[in-house]
């Protein structure tokens, strides 16, 4: 997962942009999670033989991140990152399902190579959304969308409780890390030996720094429960925005779009 | 082992988010009625450790590849299985947002692989029958191998199934498991020595750690809970999964009504009315037959039996033809402006 300390920068540079002032950022958390995962569930249902319909979907990533001033270029290598495990998978699909259903001039195009394409696009399409909600939202007015939709407290407070203490323990983790390296004299890799002293050595670190934690917190009059500032209600145009992306998203599932496109085309040309 | 969005159906990832939030619900109930407030801060500075554990790689000897710790079952000894269960959850909640380690969809998919099996199947069954109360710690290598194995072949067992029933990916059954079972096998035994060391190290310096956790859990001993929570899952899984499998020959009503009629299927009335309910039930339909929208080529292939005949078998349908292709590649044009227009009115707007 690459080098410890830069995936902790990268989280930090995530809640940075969520800090902007743009429309989206404005909108209801709640309203913002539910389109996302709307999005998702209407991208994943089409099916793997049918790439083209979902184009015009991009629309939903592309302008959450233009309006909301996320750069492309970070969002994209973010996607190249991910994709290993997806692609290893999804390269299976040519390989096994050669039958041709399309020719393209002189070449024929097998359905693998289609639902190849297809899972890619989807992959593209929803991790791109997620992406975008997590930079136009942030992680605390997650939480709190999170809590005001019903999710257990326990588990929102868990939540909020990992999020702070990765940076904490991610820094403890680095410097361990460091140092082992400086020591190890060229020798790359960690044997199991080392890596489980480390990991006890880490677990002793952070049960002692949760003692004092729980004590701090108990002096400072925690009870269990972690307040939000009262939620804010909907306003007129987060219903706006939800009913337009999922009216949007409802009109492109059912009606196929990009071959009513392609047929005007044609018949321009 | 984190399952993306794109290789799963809505019907299998909605699944499985309603067995994982029914879980999470069960579980925060159940540490709430423990009233343990020590365990809210560790339970997240121990989520924060499994997951900054989870970035440090380990060489795995002899296959010159690396992998990382899983962690559930480490947090199952120390924390019990609810609270470990919430954690995991949270884990893989915040790898799925801030570093798409996993989809959003699948992520109830990620908590059941990674989160119920450890915490609530190997754990209780496997865990704590071999190493009783973790007193002895001889017990504790074996325990400790032989749950970690357990869980994440498990696991391994959940991604395939949930894999090969969403009908995305064209990897066989047979195959994709004899590609998970063996690395995760080496990945079990890998972190059953890890979760050994760690609570072998803890029971000799801090066995009070040890002795708390296992007080948390003697109250679960015996209790039924777990057990219908699984098999109400269960249930869930089979409503919808086996369902794909279940025989395609037609139910009762429709054997009797083919052969008592002389045409296979009735003839739609051809009233005006009824044609414009039908056109609309089909545009509404989201899950026509329980099953995905099919093409009508695809229909009639289907409905005239499995003839077996290529060029029959339609899975394409008018989108991936020429003017599908041509409409995909000018809506990702169009957007592509869209966007363009966006960033050049924000521009704009600054000056």
């Amino acid at each position: 997962m690459g080098s410890i300390g830069s995936s902790f920068f990268d989280i930090g540079h995530l809640d940075v942009l969520s800090s902007k002032q743009t429309p989206v950022h404005r909108v209801d958390p709640r309203v913002k999670v539910f389109t996302t995962l709307l999005f998702i569930i209407v991208v994943v249902s089409f099916d793997k033989y049918d790439p083209a319909r979902l184009m015009p979907f991009v629309v939903y990533p592309v302008a959450i991140m233009a309006i909301g001033r996320i750069p492309f270029a970070y969002i994209l290598k973010k996607l190249l990152i991910a994709s290993p495990f997806v692609l290893f998978v999804a390269v299976f699909n040519p390989l096994l399902d050669r039958n041709p259903v399309m020719e393209l001039g002189a070449f024929h195009i097998s359905g693998g190579f289609i639902s190849f394409t297809s899972i890619m696009v989807k992959y593209v399409l929803t991790v791109s959304a997620g992406l975008a909600l997590i930079a136009c939202t942030g992680f605390d007015a997650i939480c709190s969308a999170l809590a005001g939709m019903g999710v257990p407290a326990v588990f929102t407070i868990q939540l909020l409780f990992v999020y702070r203490y990765i940076f904490v323990l991610g820094e403890e983790a680095a410097r361990m890390a460091r140092a082992r390296a400086l020591r190890s004299f060229g020798d790359k890799g960690m044997g199991i030996g080392v890596y489980g002293s480390m990991l006890g050595q880490l677990l002793f670190r952070t049960m002692d720094r949760a003692q004092r934690i729980h004590l701090a917190m108990m002096c400072r009059g925690f009870d269990g429960e972690i307040r939000y500032i009262a939620t804010p209600r909907m306003r007129w145009s987060d219903w706006m925005f939800l009913a337009g992306w999922g009216g949007l998203f409802a009109l492109l599932r059912l009606y196929d779009f990009p071959a009513w496109l392609g047929r005007g085309l044609g018949r321009l040309i | 082992m984190h399952m993306a969005d794109a290789l799963i159906s809505p019907a299998v990832g909605g699944v499985m988010w309603v067995a994982a939030a029914g879980l999470t619900v069960f579980s925060a109930r159940k540490l709430k009625q423990e009233m343990d407030d020590r365990k809210t801060p560790l339970m997240g500075v121990l989520g924060a450790l499994v997951f900054a554990a989870q970035m440090i790689n380990f060489t795995i000897p002899g296959t010159g590849s690396s992998g990382h710790l899983g962690g559930a079952m480490i947090l199952a000894v120390l924390l019990g299985p609810y609270a470990a269960f919430i954690t995991m959850a949270s884990i893989l909640t915040i790898q799925a947002l801030f570093f798409a380690d996993g989809g959003l969809l699948a992520l109830g998919c990620n908590i059941i692989n990674m989160g119920f099996f450890p915490c609530f199947i190997a754990f209780p069954l496997v865990y704590k029958r071999i190493a009783k109360s973790g007193a002895d710690r001889k017990r504790i290598l074996p325990a400790a191998m032989a749950a970690s194995i357990a869980g994440l072949l498990l696991g391994a067992m959940g991604v395939v199934t949930e894999t090969f029933t969403s009908g995305i990916s064209e990897l066989s059954f047979k195959t994709f498991i004899l590609l998970m079972v063996p690395i995760h096998l080496v990945i079990g035994i890998v972190e059953g020595f890890v979760t050994a060391s760690i609570v072998g190290f803890v029971s000799k310096a801090r066995p009070e750690v040890l002795e708390m956790a296992a007080q948390t859990s003697k109250g679960s001993q015996g209790s039924l809970k777990p057990v219908i929570v699984t098999l109400a899952i269960i249930a869930a899984l089979t409503g919808g999964f086996l369902s794909w499998f279940a025989s395609t020959n037609p139910d009762g009503l429709e054997w009797s009504t083919a052969k008592s009629a002389v045409d296979k299927v009735l003839p739609a009335p051809q009233g005006q009315i009824h044609s414009w309910f039908s056109k609309l039930q089909e545009k509404t339909a989201f899950l026509p037959d329980y099953g995905f929208k099919k093409d009508k080529a695809e229909c009639d292939a289907a409905g005239e039996g499995k003839k077996g005949n290529e060029e029959q078998w339609p899975g394409v349908n008018a989108g991936t033809s020429i003017s599908g292709l041509l409409g995909g590649a000018m809506s990702l044009v169009l957007v592509g402006l869209i966007g363009f227009g966006i960033r050049t009115f924000q521009r704009r707007k600054l000056k």
